[in-house]
This record gives C-alpha cells, structure tokens and sequence, in this order.
C-alpha cells in the first residue's frame, strides 16, 4: 500500500497545462526525486499535494484518504510537510521561533491555556521548545537558537526550513530543491542528513536539480516533461532511459 | 513641576486608553494589512455595554461597586469580542480574496453600520455613567492628587499590555500568531491554522477595545455615540506613531500620544488638544513614516 498515491493529476493555469495525466506512488520508508527540465510542472505538483492549489481532475490519496480539496493546514496535520523552492522562514523570527511555529499544529493546550498559563500548558510548552532544539541539532543550527532567521546564511536557511517542517512530525516530507544555493560541503551534509531523516522513520518525496543528489539518495525517480511523467525507476534505470536523455540533453535531430 | 507631573499622569491614563485601542489596529493590520475602520465604534459598542450593565442592569447594586468593575470588564470584553468575531465573518472574512480597497470600504460601512445602530438603540444625546461606582479618593503623590479612577485605569491598561506583550512574544500560539503576520502561505504550510489567528486577532482587538470604551466611561462619566471616531483616530494614530503591525510600537504610541496631548493642551491651549495629536501623525509621517519601532514600509492601503 502507497503512503501517497497521485493518480491522473490534471491541472491548468489559463491556456497552459501545467501538469497533465501525472500518476506517481511513494511507498512508506522510500526517497523519491522528481527531477524534469524548468516548467516540467513539479513545484506544481508539490503545490497540489499540498492543498495550495486544487487539481482540475485527479486523485491524490495519502494514507488511504483521499486530500483533494483540503485546506492546507489540515493536510499538514495528517502528516505531509514541505519546504519551498525560494526559501519561505518568518525572517523576522528567531530561529528557535520558526521550528515552533512548525510544532504549533501539533499542541493540543488552546488559546484560553495559553492565556492563563495552565500548568498542563506550559509543560507541553517547555516540551516542544526541548523537541525544537533537538531538531536543530539534528540539522546542525542549535549554536543559531536566538539569531534572526533572515539573519542565516542561504544554507543554513535551507536546513531551517527542514527542521521547521520536521516539527510538524510529518510522516512525508516534502523538499523542494533542497541543495539549491548550497556549496559542495553543504550538499554533502544535507545527502546525511536526509538519510538520517529517512532513518527516523519518515518518507521523503524531493525535486532537485543536482543530479548529484538526485543519483545519490533517491530510490526512485519520477521524470516529468511538459507536465507529464516519461519516465519512472531507479537512478540506473533512468541514466539510461533514452527518453530521459532526449528531454535533458537533446535529440541529435537538433544538432 | 507638580503642574507638569499632574499632566503627565493624566497623559499617562489617556494615553493607556490610546494604547488599548490602538493594539486593535495594529494587530487586525499586522495579519490582514487592513485598517479595521470599525474599530472605533466597537470601542463605543464597549462604553454603551457598560452603561446597559451599571444603569438598566444594576450591575453595582447587586454585587457592590469592587465586583462589579470586575464583571463589567469581563462581560463588556466578552461581548465585544463576539460583535469582533461576527464582524470578520460578515464584513472582512468574504472578501478576502477581493482587493483590499473593498475591504477598507467593507469596514467603513460597518463603522457607519455599528454608529447608527448604537444612535437608535440609546439615542444621539450623551449618556452618563452612574458616578457612585467608585469612590471618590484621590491619592497626594509628590505634591500632586491622582483620582483613584486614573490609577485603575492606568494600572489595568498596563496589566492589559504587559499580559499581551508576554501572550504574543513567549507562547506557541504567539508565535504562530507572528508567523501567520509575516507570511501567510508560509504559515498555512508549517500547519497553522490562519483562518483561527485571524478569528484570535479578531477577539483580542475588539475586546481591547470595548475595555477602553468601558475605562472612558468611567473615567469621564459620559459617553456619546460618535465617540468611536475621534478616540479611533487618535488611537490609529498612535499605532502609526509607534510603527503599525507593531505591538509594542501600539503601546508605546498610545502612551506617548496622550502625554504629548496632556501637556500640550495644559502649556499650549486645550483648544489645541487635537490639532496637536495630528500635528505628531504629521510629523511623524515626514519624518520616520515607518513608525518609532516599525520596519517594515507600511504599504498602500
């Protein structure tokens, strides 16, 4: 049984088809790419799954429950998080800040707790900022607790935006170019530690334009073009899909 | 010297109302970047509540004059903060996606709505609150007498700023409250539920704000139902002076306005009283248009 299922995704922005007939699985436990050209649609579809955008037709089923149409709130409470292709932290907020705005939705004390600062409360409160300094471990910032986020560094904000999703306790998490902006020694840890994020128990789904990454954590790898799949498998089945190299490099028609 | 002081204690009592009123806007426009045109009038809503519970009610009689100021700060808070909720849904929550002229047009007419309904309900004369309710003592500090009334209200608008101050900036939900303020989408994907901040910010503000309108009654003993437009003003100004979206910048702005009201109205002439509030918005906006602790450019509304 799939944890997320995308079945005939459809969706279009004016005249323009943006994702056309997608269907993909990602099975618990994996660490799937999707990797395609610029404009092949796959910050569209993580869009969708995601609930930014409603798809014009198509099923996506997470956990045998179907979340089209839910608000996006909600689909991150079922347990699907993600981080953004231009990087999105509450810059104003210190780092600390951002993984507890992550860890809110998951708080069960309400308004009316916080505002009287019930006992239960502030437990659950001093537990969640222990939890939050822990992920900012995992990712390497707990020197950086009480700095501004805008403040970080392009790669250290990158591993922010992985600890504040992390927070949510996804049980899918959802990188968008995660390597982006990142320098050698930077996309070497980051490999580790979505590995050690996989070995936590939680499935990754990732587009990445450095195949590098690509080749070396994925499992799987979903080709888009045009907004639709061309090729499914693993990195070796892809490198020598003929299909994969015409999209990326060209046909020899062209030259 | 005690001239000075005496004005800038009540400065000070004025200015806490500003503040009180003003951490309305600034929150409603920290997260919507809306200016909540209505504010005004819930603070009168808040006054007229007050008056409803003390006269028709009886409210001091019953329970005497300590529990009574109690319950009619919880009641008077409660209320408003209902007519905040109904407001959002109603007049703001529907055009959301509309351009924001619409709603600032939307919340005009809830502002001219909420002062006509109150108009029919008491009447267009000034009203006044019962003048037992508290006693009459004034406290010599310094060479100088302070009514009690003032220090309540000071004391009560501070407790009011200290406890939100600490609510946003050292709880999760503040957090989330700052979160869904910076960037919506952003908060909407890290799980925050940004339609329950909005409807938090439309509780906190309009409850702020009916306290004020009740403190004013008290203070003053009269209220009149075009109240809300001159202390709203004077109160969105105060939260341009320290910076809008900003919440310590509200409370700052609140109390430096009233100050400089107090003493220009005492040095100057009371006639002056108004002129001198928007001489500061003036300044202010040549001078430093983003606010004393403001950042962020405010933009069009």
């Amino acid at each position: 049984m799939a944890l997320l299922s995308v079945q005939r995704l459809t969706k279009s922005f004016g005249g323009l088809l943006a994702v056309h007939n997608v269907s993909f699985d990602v099975f618990s436990g994996e660490i799937v790419g999707i990797i395609g050209p610029n404009g092949a649609g796959k910050t569209t579809v993580f869009n969708l799954i995601t609930g930014i955008y409603k798809p014009d037709q198509g099923e996506i089923v997470f956990d045998q429950h179907s979340i089209v149409g839910k608000a996006p709130h909600d689909i991150v409470k079922l347990g699907i998080a993600r981080t953004f292709q231009t990087i999105r932290l509450f810059s104003n907020l210190s780092v600390l800040e951002n993984v507890m705005a992550g860890a809110h939705c998951r708080m069960s004390s309400g308004v009316l707790g916080a505002m009287l600062r019930l006992p239960g409360q502030r437990r659950e409160e001093r537990e969640k900022i222990e939890e939050a300094m822990e992920l900012l471990g995992l990712v390497g910032l707990q020197d950086f607790y009480d700095y501004l986020a805008g403040s970080l560094s392009y790669g250290n904000q990158r591993l922010l935006e992985i600890a504040r999703a992390l927070a949510t306790h996804p049980r899918l998490l959802i990188l968008d170019e995660p390597a982006g902006g990142m320098n050698e020694r930077e996309t070497e840890e980051l490999i580790k530690l979505i590995g050690k994020i996989r070995d936590k128990g939680v499935t990754v789904l990732l587009i990445e334009h450095d195949m590098n990454v690509v080749m070396k954590i994925c499992e799987r790898i979903v080709v888009l073009e045009y907004g639709s799949t061309i090729a499914e498998g693993t990195p070796e089945e892809i490198q020598s899909n003929p299909r994969v190299i015409e999209a990326y490099l060209g046909t020899d028609e062209d030259e | 010297m005690a001239e000075f002081l005496q004005q800038f204690v009540n400065g000070l009592a004025v200015g806490g109302i500003y503040a009180l009123i003003a951490l309305g806007y600034t929150m409603v426009y920290g997260v919507l970047k809306l200016i909540n045109f209505a504010h005004g009038d819930l603070f009168t809503i808040g006054a007229y509540l007050g008056l409803t519970l003390l006269t028709s009610f009886g409210l001091a009689d019953r329970v005497g004059p300590g529990v009574a100021v109690l319950l009619l700060v919880v009641m008077v808070m409660g209320f408003v903060a209902v007519i905040g909720i109904i407001l959002e849904r109603v007049a703001y929550r529907p055009l959301r996606n509309s351009p924001r002229l619409s709603a600032v047009v939307s919340a005009l007419g809830a502002s001219i709505f909420f002062q006509n309904a109150v108009m029919l309900i008491y009447g267009a004369r000034f009203r006044v609150y019962p003048q037992n309710l508290l006693p009459k003592i004034s406290l010599n500090l310094l060479g100088i007498y302070i009514p009690l009334v003032k220090i309540l209200v000071l004391v009560v608008c501070v407790i009011m700023m200290v406890g939100l101050y600490l609510f946003i900036q050292r709880t999760t939900i503040g957090t989330a409250i700052r979160a869904a303020a910076i960037d919506q989408e952003a908060a909407r994907l890290v799980g925050i539920n940004v339609d329950g901040v909005i409807t938090l910010v439309f509780i906190i503000g309009p409850a702020l704000g009916g306290l004020a309108g009740l403190m004013v009654g008290i203070l003053y003993g009269q209220i009149k139902f075009t109240m809300g437009w001159i202390y709203g003003l004077k109160a969105f100004t105060a939260a341009i002076l320290g910076g809008i979206g900003n919440i310590p910048g509200a409370m700052l702005g609140g109390l430096i306005l009233g100050v400089v009201e107090a003493l220009g109205s005492a040095y100057i002439s009371i006639a002056w009283k108004d002129a001198i509030a928007f001489c500061v918005l003036i300044l202010i906006l040549v001078v430093k248009p983003t606010g004393l602790l403001g950042e962020r450019v405010a933009e069009k509304v």
